[in-house]
Parts: C-alpha cells; sequence; structure tokens
C-alpha cells in the first residue's frame, strides 16, 4: 500500500482552535484529494463526526447509512473486499457495542482495510448520558485479532493517527474525544508512530501511563507535582492500546518502580489492564494502581466534572500519585532482584 | 436468451451432481446444513454455470462477478458447487469440517479459494454485497454482486438496514436471492416468526421483486435475465424453494436443517436425486 501523503502541512489547521473531531474531518478530507479509493461512512452523525466535511467535497464518495450502524459496518466490509478504503465515523459507544459484531467478523475476521474513526468516546459526551458515554469500547475491541486500537491524546495526534493508519493494510480503530479537550501537544509532531509510547515529561519517581484526554491531565499533573513537591513523574502518551509498547511499559517498571495508568474508560479491561498483563507476563514486580471509570454506570455530566469524580483529571492524578509515593513499597529487599 | 434444450438438460444434470455430492459431503463430515444447501442448488448452478462473469483459475480477477452467501450455513453446498466448478480439487472437500481442513460449516475467505466473503453469523452478507455493489459503482466497474439470503435468515433486523440502503442508493448492479424453503431451526418460519407477506415487504422496502420457483430452471433463468437488465435498482428474486429438495426422505421436513447421513442413507438419497 502506498504511503499516505498528505498535501497541506498540519500548520494550515489551527488545532488549538479546532476539536479532534473537526480536524479528523479536515485531514480526512486531505488524504480524499489525494487517495481517490478513500471512502467515508457516516450513520447520520455527519456532522456530529465531522466527517460531513469529506462528503461536501467528495459527494460520490461519501455515504450516510442513516440510523443503522450494523449495515454501515458490514457495508464497509463489503467496500474494502470491492478495493476501496473506507473510513466509517460514529459514537465510539455504537462503534464498539451496536455495531460490535460486524467490526468483528465481517472488518476484523477478514482483515479488511477499514479505519474506523469513533467519536465521543470516554465520559467525553457527559451530559448525554450512559447510553452514549463510550468507557467499555477499548476493552471489547481490543479482543479483535487483527484490530490496531489507537487512542490520540487530542486533535495533533488525531491527526498523525488519521494519516499514519493509511500505512496499515488492515482494520484500524481510532478513538477520539468529542472534541472540548485540551490540547497536549503544541504543534503535530511527525515522529508519532502506530505502536509506539512517548515519553511527555521525563521523572525517575513514578510513571503515569495515560491515553486520550488524560494525557493532559498527566503532564499537569507532572508540572505542579515537580514545581510544589519536587516528585520526578514520567508521563507516557501510550497512545496505541493495541498492539501496547511492551518495552516503554517495562523500562518505566526498571526506571521508576511504580506505575499508574489513566484512562477515560473502564478500568476493566482497557489501558490499565492492557499495562497490567504487560507488567505481570514480564515477572518484574513494581507498585501498581489503575485509576478510570471504577465499573459503574456513568451520571449525566460536564465532561471535566465527571473526570473530577473519577479521579481521572490533575488533581486526582496528583492525589493518586501522592498516595502511591507515600507506600513504603521499597521496604521489599527482594526488590532489586525481582526487577 | 432462454436455456437452449441442450443447456436445460446439461444444468439439470449438473444440479444433480451437485446435489449428490452435497449428499456424499454430508456422510463424510459427520454432518452438515444439508436442507439448505439442497434448497438452494438450482440457483447456485444458474449463478456459477450460466451467468455469473467468473473465471475459477483466476479466482482474483478484478472484473468478475462477486457472490456473497449471505445464509452462511449453507457453506457445504457453496464449498461443493465451488469445487465441481474448478475452484479446488474436489478432494479437499473430504476433509471437510475436519481440523486443519480449508473447508468447514461456515466458510472462510481467507482459506476457501473463490468464497469471496466469510459470512455464517445471520445478516451480515446482505450488508457486505451492497458494500460491494456500492464499491463497483464507485470504482466505476460494471460486475455485478449476487447474494443469496435465508429465509429465516430474514428475521435479523440488520437485513432490513441493509435492504434499505440498497433501495436508497439504487444499486442496480445488485441481485438477490432469497431461498424460500419455509424451514429454519426450530420449525416452519411462519410459526417462529412470520414472514409473509413476504414479497410485499420487499416491494415496501424498495426492491424489484420477482416471485419465481427456485427449481425451475427455466423459469429461474427468466428472472434472472430480468433482473441483469434491470438496472434502476437492486432487484429481489423470491425463490419458492423445498429444503432438502431432491431427497425424498428430507424434503419439506425441517429436521434436516443439519443432519449427519450414515452409509446406507447416502446411497438412499443419492438414489433419490437421480442423474438430472
Amino acid at each position: 500500500m502506498a504511503k499516505a501523503e498528505s498535501t497541506v502541512t498540519w500548520t494550515v489547521y489551527d488545532a488549538l482552535k479546532m476539536s479532534a473531531r473537526e480536524i479528523y474531518g479536515v485531514v480526512l478530507t486531505d488524504l480524499g484529494g489525494v487517495n481517490p479509493n478513500i471512502v467515508g461512512l457516516s450513520a447520520d452523525l455527519a456532522k456530529s463526526t465531522q466527517i460531513g466535511a469529506f462528503g461536501d467535497k467528495f459527494p460520490d464518495r461519501f455515504f450516510n447509512f442513516g440510523i443503522a450502524e450494523q449495515n454501515m459496518f458490514g457495508v464497509a466490509a463489503g467496500m474494502a473486499k470491492a478495493g476501496l478504503l473506507p473510513f466509517v465515523s460514529t459514537f465510539s459507544a455504537f462503534a464498539s457495542m451496536r455495531a460490535c459484531e460486524f467490526l468483528r467478523t465481517d472488518i476484523c475476521y477478514q482483515n479488511l482495510n477499514v479505519k474506523v474513526i469513533a467519536t465521543h468516546g470516554g465520559t467525553s459526551f457527559g451530559s448525554a448520558g450512559s447510553t452514549h458515554h463510550a468507557f467499555e469500547d477499548l476493552s471489547i475491541v481490543r479482543a479483535f485479532p487483527n484490530l490496531t486500537v489507537i487512542v490520540p491524546a487530542d486533535g495533533f495526534e488525531t491527526a498523525q493517527a488519521v494519516k499514519k493508519c493509511m500505512d496499515i493494510n488492515g482494520p484500524v480503530y481510532i478513538r477520539i474525544g468529542r472534541g472540548f479537550e485540551p490540547s497536549a501537544y503544541a504543534a503535530e509532531d511527525d515522529t508519532f508512530e502506530i505502536g509506539k509510547a512517548v515519553e511527555m515529561h521525563p521523572g525517575t519517581d513514578i510513571t503515569v501511563i495515560a491515553c486520550g484526554p488524560t494525557v493532559f491531565q498527566a503532564l499537569e499533573a507532572a508540572k505542579i507535582l515537580q514545581t510544589d513537591g519536587g516528585v520526578s513523574v514520567r508521563v507516557l502518551n501510550m497512545h496505541t492500546i493495541k498492539p501496547i509498547d511492551k518495552e516503554a511499559i517495562l523500562k518505566a517498571v526498571t526506571d521508576t518502580r511504580r506505575i499508574l495508568t489513566v484512562e477515560d474508560h473502564n478500568v476493566i479491561g482497557g489501558l490499565g489492564s492492557a499495562v497490567a498483563d504487560v507488567i505481570a507476563g514480564s515477572g518484574k514486580g513494581c507498585a501498581f494502581e489503575k485509576v478510570g471509570i471504577p465499573d459503574v454506570f456513568t451520571p449525566h455530566g460536564y465532561p471535566e466534572d465527571l473526570m473530577h469524580l473519577y479521579k481521572t483529571d490533575t488533581d486526582g492524578i496528583i492525589e493518586k500519585v501522592r498516595e502511591i509515593l507515600g507506600r513504603d513499597f521499597e521496604a521489599d529487599e527482594d526488590w532489586e532482584d525481582e526487577v | 436468451m432462454p436455456l437452449t434444450d441442450q443447456e436445460l438438460k446439461d444444468l439439470s444434470r449438473t444440479a444433480a451432481k451437485v446435489r449428490r455430492d452435497m449428499v456424499d459431503v454430508t456422510g463424510w463430515s459427520g454432518g452438515a446444513h444439508i436442507g439448505g444447501s439442497l434448497s438452494m442448488a438450482d440457483i447456485l448452478v444458474l449463478l456459477y454455470w450460466k451467468y455469473m462473469r467468473i473465471d475459477p483459475a483466476k479466482p482474483d480477477w478484478e472484473d468478475r462477478d462477486r457472490f456473497v452467501l449471505s445464509k452462511g450455513h449453507g457453506g457445504m453446498g457453496h464449498a461443493v458447487v465451488l469445487a465441481n466448478r474448478g475452484y479446488f480439487p474436489m478432494e479437499d472437500l473430504k476433509s471437510f469440517n475436519e481440523t486443519g481442513s480449508k473447508l468447514g460449516m461456515h466458510l472462510d475467505s481467507h482459506k476457501a479459494v473463490g468464497c469471496e466473503i466469510s459470512t455464517g453469523s445471520m445478516g451480515h452478507g446482505l450488508c457486505q454485497a451492497v458494500g460491494l455493489a456500492l464499491g463497483a459503482r464507485v470504482l466505476k466497474k460494471d460486475w455485478r454482486t449476487f447474494v443469496i439470503i435465508g429465509d429465516g435468515e430474514s428475521d435479523e433486523g440488520s437485513i432490513w438496514e441493509a435492504a434499505m440502503s440498497a433501495a436508497h442508493y439504487k444499486t442496480g448492479n445488485l441481485i438477490a436471492f432469497l431461498d424460500r424453503n419455509h424451514y429454519m431451526i426450530d420449525g416452519n418460519t411462519e410459526k417462529i416468526m412470520s414472514l409473509e407477506p413476504f414479497a410485499d415487504k420487499w416491494r415496501a422496502f424498495g426492491w424489484e421483486t420477482i416471485e419465481v420457483s427456485g427449481h425451475d430452471l427455466k423459469a429461474l433463468s427468466g428472472a434472472i435475465e430480468f433482473a441483469l437488465d434491470y438496472k434502476k435498482g437492486p432487484v429481489m428474486l423470491l425463490c419458492e424453494t423445498v429444503k432438502g429438495k431432491g431427497v425424498d426422505f428430507m424434503e419439506g421436513k425441517a429436521a434436516w436443517h443439519y443432519g449427519g447421513l450414515g452409509a446406507d442413507l447416502v446411497e438412499k438419497a443419492k438414489a433419490s436425486i437421480g442423474e438430472g
């Protein structure tokens, strides 16, 4: 497959003023001008997911299926079999649950080149309530063979993920928010590599592993902890949940001995579980905690309030880091042997 | 062009051969979806030996017509047709269902040569067939997509989602066959979940719908030729069929949705089918 070449540079878009969804729409439209096989699919959420921008420019390659996600994912599989490169957009809750079996059996089982842009992930559609919150999606789709799962930190990284997922000849699930999250990056980072975590902040006392909107929160927490308490927090942006960057996780275990994962997702089955699998399988011991939605249905509320409630915001991360640092893990005299 | 007498004779013999092979595979494999394979055999024979533009020596030929078995549990019947048409050796059928075989109950498009789409879970094939049809349109290709749907399968909501979308996008390059054999695992479709008035439903969903026998090769051939010429939208050939068609002790019996056959029953079934 030809490497995707975008015709314009990312700086053309003012990412600090555009949501990840808007950026996705612009990048996809740009890619659509380069690759005539790209088609855009929506299920009555063209405006909400911003894939409409693509449809405005390429009406013959844009298909709205109405409120029928199962069919949309099946059609995408058929289109990929025909030789097209479908980008399917809907809310994360519907991509992972309503269309679950079509994503699994039609797209992943057949290992088809379909890109799923799952918007409104986690609690980002806070006021909509639990019917629209997607806090199980990563857990569900992570279990599908052949599927690459990416959770970009912000709009800049969404642009990179959308461009670079074109290099994978197979299914990719990109989970983004609703678009009101602060940016973790100040500019687009061209070194973004699928499957390779990014060290956003150096640290030696503890590593906070985050993805999506919690990357910004972890960074803020790391800065505050450094300034106020002299605590050295490494922040890893684990934008790719599958395949996960085992090397970065195990290096963090060795270097900092304490790991905290933070995700806008149920603590069962998402980023934290993926990281825990790696650590448990390595035989290396460390202090480990997961922060996320604690296996409950989430109430209505503004996303920032929900993240505060579940301690996935800056304050929550600071509190959790201090708690972990307060534990006397180093009293374990076998520690050096274990790591 | 209507079928010539010679074509009719040849296709009838092919259909009988395919049916006898289905019986053999059911015997070898320990059990298979024999009833629904026999009911769609004539449709498959007309498609694979008469109407589809295909080249079994070049299964990846870009301009080939596409076929989707939406009622994926008919995988055994489909495999028998693919083998007889030359996509893979007949010998491969002997390992049907066995560990490590390329062939099993629901065909895997990565392994069964000639199988375009992996199906099995109900209500998935028609959606993918719509995707293939729209794909041909975007790519400006003139190949057609053919799909066989089961009647029990039509209980699935996704069938109707796909039906709406095919009509909405006026897929004149999509032809569907409904294998209306009246039986699903638990019994008669009208007792389990009524489908009638079935043809009216398809018409109401915007499909050009023709009711035709799924076993009268001449009539079915005429319906297919109408469908091939019809470009205004998707066509549904609602094929009246008999579950277990051709085997006297299976015909119209829900119990033969899935079953195994001992050596004596294999011979009895093949004798009932005859030479065509």
